[in-house]
Formats: C-alpha cells, sequence, structure tokens
C-alpha cells in the first residue's frame, strides 16, 4: 500500500441487512474524501447495487459465504472492490437490459447502473474462489469547459462538456 | 369521494417504505413515502398492488414524491406491478417522480414504458375526464 492511499476493509455475511452497513460506510468515506454530493449519490447507488448482486446473486444469501468490500482512497481516485464466493459470471454473457426485447424485465438493471455512476467497472474472478467487481470513481471535480472550435463552415461551434 | 389509510410499513432498522392509499373517483392512489430497494421495501410494493388488484381496483396511480432512494431491485419492481396490472386490464401510472428516480428510468429506457405525470390532477384525468379530486 502506497502511503499516499488509505485502505477501508469490511467483510459482511450474506444478509440483505447488511447492505445499509455498507452504503453508509460509502457515505461517510465518500463526504471525508470530499466528493460533491452528486458523486456521493452516484457511489452509494453503484456499491448498493454491487453488495446486492454479491449477496444475492454470487452468494444465493448463503450465510456461510462473506462479502468482502474494500475502498481504497488514492489522491486521484476512490476504488471499491466487491468479493463474493459465489460460482462467478461472464458479463458479457447477461442481457442486455436496453434491448426492447427485455425492458420488461424485472430485473438485470444493476450492471447498467454500477457502469453509469462510476468511471470505470471491470470484473474478474478472485485466485482464491469467487468473482471481484472493482469500480473506480475519479476524485478529480469534473467542471464544464466550454469547447469552442471551427465547424468548417466559419462559424464556431460551442459545446459543453463534464458532468 | 376521498378515502385514506396507511396501508403498511417495510420497516428494517434502515430501510422504510410507507404506503398511503387514498380513493379518488375510482382511481387509487398509493403514496409511497421512503425507500423501494431490495427487501422489505420491494415485497412492500409487490404485496400491496396485488391486493388491489385481487380486489378489482384496476386504475392505480402511484406518488412518487416522498419517496427517497430506488435501487435496481426497486425500478424492478415497478416494472413489474406495471407489467402485472396491465395483463391484470388495469393501468398504473406514476406521478410526480424525483429527479434522480426519473434518471433511473431515463438511463434504462423506461420512461417510454411508463406513463409519468408530474401532477395528480393529469394523472387522474388521464383515467377518467370527469376525475375530480
Amino acid at each position: 500500500m502506497s502511503v499516499l492511499e488509505n485502505v477501508v476493509c469490511l467483510t459482511i455475511a450474506s444478509q440483505l441487512e447488511f447492505i445499509d452497513l455498507v452504503t453508509n460506510l460509502t457515505d461517510n468515506l465518500t463526504n471525508l474524501a470530499g466528493f460533491d454530493e452528486e458523486s456521493v449519490y452516484s457511489i452509494n447507488m453503484a456499491v448498493r447495487e454491487s453488495v446486492a448482486n454479491a449477496v444475492e446473486h454470487g452468494n444465493q444469501y448463503d450465510p456461510n459465504k462473506p462479502v468482502d468490500v474494500t475502498f481504497t482512497l488514492s489522491p486521484e481516485h476512490l476504488h471499491v472492490s466487491v468479493r463474493d464466493r459465489g460460482e462467478g459470471f461472464d458479463p458479457s454473457d447477461l442481457p442486455d437490459p436496453l434491448d426492447p426485447l427485455n425492458l420488461l424485465n424485472p430485473a438485470g438493471r444493476g450492471i447498467l447502473y454500477m457502469r453509469t455512476f462510476m468511471d470505470r467497472v471491470d470484473y474478474g474472478r478472485h485466485p482464491e474462489g469467487g468473482m471481484v467487481v472493482v469500480m473506480s470513481k475519479s476524485r478529480i471535480a469534473k467542471v464544464d469547459i466550454e469547447v469552442i472550435e471551427n465547424s468548417g463552415d466559419g462559424e464556431p461551434r460551442h459545446d459543453t462538456i463534464g458532468n | 369521494m376521498k378515502s385514506s389509510k396507511t396501508l403498511g410499513t417495510a420497516n428494517h432498522a434502515m430501510t422504510q417504505l410507507v404506503i398511503n392509499e387514498r380513493l379518488c373517483d375510482g382511481v387509487v392512489v398509493l403514496d409511497l413515502d421512503g425507500r423501494i430497494v431490495i427487501g422489505d421495501g420491494s415485497r412492500l410494493l409487490h404485496t400491496e398492488v396485488a391486493r388491489l388488484l385481487e380486489n378489482g381496483q384496476m386504475h392505480i396511480i402511484l406518488d412518487l414524491q416522498a419517496v427517497t432512494h430506488v435501487d435496481s431491485s426497486g425500478i424492478g419492481e415497478l416494472v413489474s406491478r406495471h407489467t402485472t396490472t396491465r395483463n391484470a386490464g388495469g393501468r398504473l401510472v406514476l406521478n410526480r417522480l424525483p429527479r434522480k428516480v426519473y434518471d433511473l428510468l431515463r438511463v434504462t429506457r423506461l420512461v417510454d414504458v411508463f406513463e409519468i405525470y408530474d401532477n395528480e390532477q393529469a394523472a387522474l384525468s388521464s383515467f377518467s375526464d370527469q376525475s375530480l379530486c
């Protein structure tokens, strides 16, 4: 661990009641790290979805299977890893929730929300078993930047980027 | 005619949803207050809409103004109740969505699936031009 990084680890049993415990800790950490209100909400949502997936789909509510959550805070990023003890899966095998044929499915949107709310989401298999999802969020505030470029017709074009 | 009653609460230490039912000219308005998240919150919504349909009450407005948090399970429950109501021959519409809940529907392209209103009169009028509360 770098001296510039702070690491917080939490292990919970596979019970839905503990999801709030993780998200409350998440809110404390993200507020402490100086994330703005919108980012605090986004990270909360992504952590909630990932832990719920680990409890429900990964560990299938098996009380003997823990869920490990690790927060690593560097000057530039917050990384959150969530490990279950399940059989694992290939995210590319999951149905696309945006496919019109799947819009009325009651489930299958969690990973989409995680990818929406975080800058990066990666899945992998842990060498000692189970799946690990690692999510990252930049600590560097994104500001609206007005980009002025020539549109080719002699008139400058103004676009606003950022969040 | 208007009546009101609190149907139930889904209460974990930190997860709470309260549903209050009002009847307005044949349309049931469920005022949801709290969180619709995995576990009790989603289950309570499921149970209460199922009970309405069993009682033949097919016109339902879900007022979400006081909803503070929804996760993918809660969104799934809204989709499921919408589908179940439609399959039973009824209509379930959403009213007064907080911006964050609307954004969750927008990201998953569900804004085109649900009927969404921003005030109760408009929601009621969608069931009948004579619906006045």
